[in-house]
């Protein structure tokens, strides 16, 4: 068998940022539930969000110093596997790799310690305010990342000087046409994550009979979240892929399954694509469906994949599946939401086995709708690194051999699996074990404090 | 106006954050080196405890580093990763075996000898890697055009091999320094024992590479050893000479923080040395710094913020250490 360096480099890097973003879809929405939970405990002076908002910022601790882990590794990707790609696109996105670097050493150099730490060193607000800068810090390593991923889909602001990209206007270099709607619809699809996860944890502690008024507060205002952001996902989706049929139509049709460029376009429901026959097999489609919701008219003309030839189409099979993952788990998750209201309503939502059962199977969900809709855009973007500029076969490092990046994936395979799997046991250990009974303010010894993210799981037990 | 020249400025900013990393983590890895030779668990915790503090944020310097060549000296990024793609992945696999060993090790009683064992073969295999990383670029990169032209096993050569183990002794050393000066009593007297073994093995070493370099690269050679240069560079190894007797005698005369001071200053005096050797290269021996830099509007854009966030991350460190000062007795840490 032939090994091919670019395509096991690209599956090295899938698998290396697949488990990456894992955790940056926890811990950003997670961030900002501790703020909420802080704040509610200093407005409502109750100790019970208090014992919540330690239960969390425990689970956090570990989901962000795994995060740290498994982030390092990222940007060094980059040159070995990718360095042509960094020597064409270094001058335009080295300062927004670099930012998203600074902003996460100056969080955990800063305000993570005082989070996790410092609570019985500092003032309640100091606490709150720590909180809440750790939360926007999280949202600003999601912008600066976003901003870069997305200048590869949709670049500008830049010129081409001898096949390398000089940044001309670094406003137009950030907020290229693709960013503000991935922004919008990747940090909704992290909160999602997140409550999902939350209400799941909830729903068992409450299945189990542990923890009851805790359970139940929590419960409560994550169902009013769900029910709140859910249809605010879907409609950031929508226009998020409309942006995308303007500007890379392709992977629209790839992620809709169709071949030629037609009026009436079908929505298709179900379809193996067969790339080398182009056309799809085993179809359900619904006619004309496609036309209205992507053009807003049945008589509108979508792009089919025939429009390009063959070497400029991206794989059609994952990013047809993969997109249909997402908007599965988008409607399951509206399905959530309204069951939830319906129950709250009816005074039933704490105490409805079935739909505890559901929140459990759902902790997964959100997780696996990030991973499937971010297959989607990058997949969807290939044959190119940098959307139509430069091809993702000619960003490889030159100097490398299949057999070489098979060893190193390899490698990164037999510890990732290792190393994630003790930090999910870990985790997922904290989680049963629910908040603490009550909480002991008293005055800490200098010197105490250690400075940890995973160490933060147990300081404030 | 021609735009101001930020190569200097980025090259100390650079320049400063590796030093930082190495110093820093330096230390955390060497007492991962140290681990099993200790004699007991007892003195492991307190090992270890006297660390836990600091080693993450030691830690984050290397990714200041690494994404600061990536955004102002990308051409270097471009050439020297994919050179060192082998040394590179033993690195971060052995950084992420360490870290979650100090997490898990402090947690999971029940498979605390298996955790021992990561720890130790994590900080070795990541400190052996940086060791080699380091000889090859002294060594030097074979480059065509715009890349590496090499292949991914150029690392196995005697000279980055042999600064590999060079390094070993070295990061032992800043280990067994910062025990003596973090513990006291048995424990102490035994890192003081280590680190004069360690002391040894880095002089001979440094001795060695200061042979071996010139040796390989008669523009090095002639840099050092022509005149009037060799007049102002001979005060590098009389100042190296000075501090060893001095890190010695601290060992021998038990003080507790002039060895690890000395240790330090050592480190030091090589980066110096180094530096002097390789100027102004960033791509040895091909690309210069000015060659190899980003778009002055790219430096320009990245300045801003580093300058504004570097002294606050600076404060904080020291801040930090400064809470942390003093000996670490059975009674800190995790509880």
């Amino acid at each position: 068998m032939d090994l091919d360096p670019v395509f096991l480099s690209r599956l090295q890097f899938a698998f290396v940022i697949a488990f990456h973003i894992l955790l940056p879809a926890f811990t950003v929405g997670l961030a900002s539930f501790i703020v909420l939970l802080e704040g509610l405990h200093v407005t409502k002076r109750d100790t019970l969000y208090l014992r919540l908002s330690i239960f969390w910022t425990r689970i956090f601790a570990v989901s962000f110093g795994m995060g740290v882990v498994s982030g390092i590794v990222m940007p060094f990707q980059f040159g070995t596997n990718w360095s042509r790609y960094s020597d064409a696109t270094s001058n335009v996105l080295g300062p927004l790799f670099a930012y998203e670097g600074l902003v996460a050493f100056f969080l955990e150099a800063g305000f993570l310690g005082i989070l996790l730490f410092g609570r019985k060193r500092v003032p309640p607000w100091a606490h709150f305010l720590a909180a809440v800068m750790v939360a926007v810090g999280t949202l600003f390593s999601a912008f600066w990342i976003l901003a870069a991923n997305s200048w590869m889909q949709t670049p500008g602001g830049h010129e081409l000087v001898d096949g390398r990209f000089m940044p001309a206007s670094w406003l137009d270099v950030i907020f290229n046409a693709s960013f503000p709607y991935r922004l919008a619809h990747t940090v909704t699809g992290f909160y999602l994550t997140t409550a999902f996860a939350v209400l799941g944890a909830t729903a068992w502690h409450l299945k189990h009979r542990r923890n009851v008024a805790e359970s139940r507060a929590v419960m409560g205002m994550t169902v009013i979240f769900i029910a709140i952001f859910v249809p605010i996902q879907i409609t950031a989706g929508d226009l998020h892929g409309l942006n995308t049929l303007h500007h890379q139509p392709l992977k629209v049709a790839a992620m809709e399954g169709l071949w030629d460029t037609q009026a009436r376009a079908p929505a298709v429901l179900f379809a193996i694509p067969d790339e080398k026959a182009e056309r799809n097999r085993a179809e359900i489609a619904i006619p004309a469906l496609a036309s209205i919701y992507l053009a807003h008219s049945p008589d509108a003309v979508i792009k089919g994949l025939k429009e390009a030839p063959p070497s400029d189409r991206p794989p059609v099979a994952p990013v047809f599946f993969a997109f249909r993952i997402m908007v599965g788990i988008g409607v399951l998750m509206l399905g959530m939401a309204v069951w939830g209201v319906w129950l709250r309503w009816r005074g039933r939502l704490y105490t409805n086995r079935l739909y505890q059962n559901a929140c459990i199977a759902m902790i997964p969900a959100g997780f696996v709708a990030v991973v499937a809709g971010w297959t989607v855009t990058e997949v969807g973007r290939q044959p190119w690194v940098v959307y139509g500029l430069l091809r993702t076969r000619d960003a490889v490092s030159p100097s490398l051999t299949g057999a070489d990046v098979l060893l190193s994936l390899s490698l990164y395979a037999i510890v990732y699996l290792i190393v994630f799997g003790a930090g999910i046991f870990y985790m997922v250990r904290l989680a049963r074990a629910g908040p603490p009974e009550h909480v002991e303010l008293r005055e800490p010894k200098l010197g105490e404090r250690p400075a940890r993210p995973l160490s933060g799981a147990e300081a404030d037990a | 106006m021609p735009p101001l020249d930020l190569v200097p400025v980025w090259t100390i900013i650079l320049g400063v954050s590796v030093f930082m990393y190495v110093l820093l983590d330096g230390f955390d890895l060497g007492i991962g080196i140290l681990f099993p030779m200790a004699r007991d668990d007892d003195a492991r915790t307190l090992m270890m405890t006297s660390v836990a503090p600091v080693w993450d944020g030691n830690e984050t310097w290397l990714v200041l580093g690494g994404l600061g060549l990536l955004a102002i000296f990308p051409l270097a990024f471009a050439i020297i990763m994919p050179a060192v793609y082998f040394p590179l992945l033993l690195m971060l696999l052995g950084l992420i075996f360490r870290g979650v060993a100090f997490e898990f090790r402090l947690k999971e009683t029940a498979h605390r000898h298996w955790w021992d064992r990561a720890f130790f073969f994590g900080s070795t295999i990541a400190t052996f890697a940086q060791g080699v990383v380091l000889g090859m670029f002294v060594q030097g990169f074979e480059v065509t055009g715009r890349s590496f032209s090499g292949t991914s096993f150029d690392w196995i050569r005697p000279f980055p091999l042999a600064t590999g183990v060079g390094l070993l002794f070295g990061y032992t050393l800043l280990g067994a320094t910062w025990v003596v000066m973090k513990t006291e009593g048995d424990l102490q007297a035994w890192a003081r024992g280590r680190a004069t073994i360690a002391l040894y093995g880095v002089l001979a070493f440094i001795a060695m590479v200061s042979v071996w370099t010139p040796l390989l690269h008669e523009e090095i050679a002639r840099r050092w050893f022509s005149l009037p240069n060799l007049l102002y560079f001979a005060i590098v190894p009389v100042i190296t000479g000075v501090i060893a007797w001095g890190t010695w005698h601290g060992l021998r005369r038990d003080s507790d923080y002039v060895p690890f001071i000395g240790a330090m200053g050592l480190f030091a005096m090589c980066y110096l040395g180094l530096a002097i050797s390789l100027f102004p290269y960033v791509v040895p021996y091909t690309h210069t710094l000015w060659q190899a830099a980003a778009a002055p509007s790219t430096q320009t854009f990245l300045l801003v913020g580093t300058l504004f966030l570097l002294p606050i991350i600076f404060m904080y460190i020291g801040w930090s250490y400064y809470v942390f000062r003093g000996k670490v007795t059975a009674h800190d840490g995790y509880h």
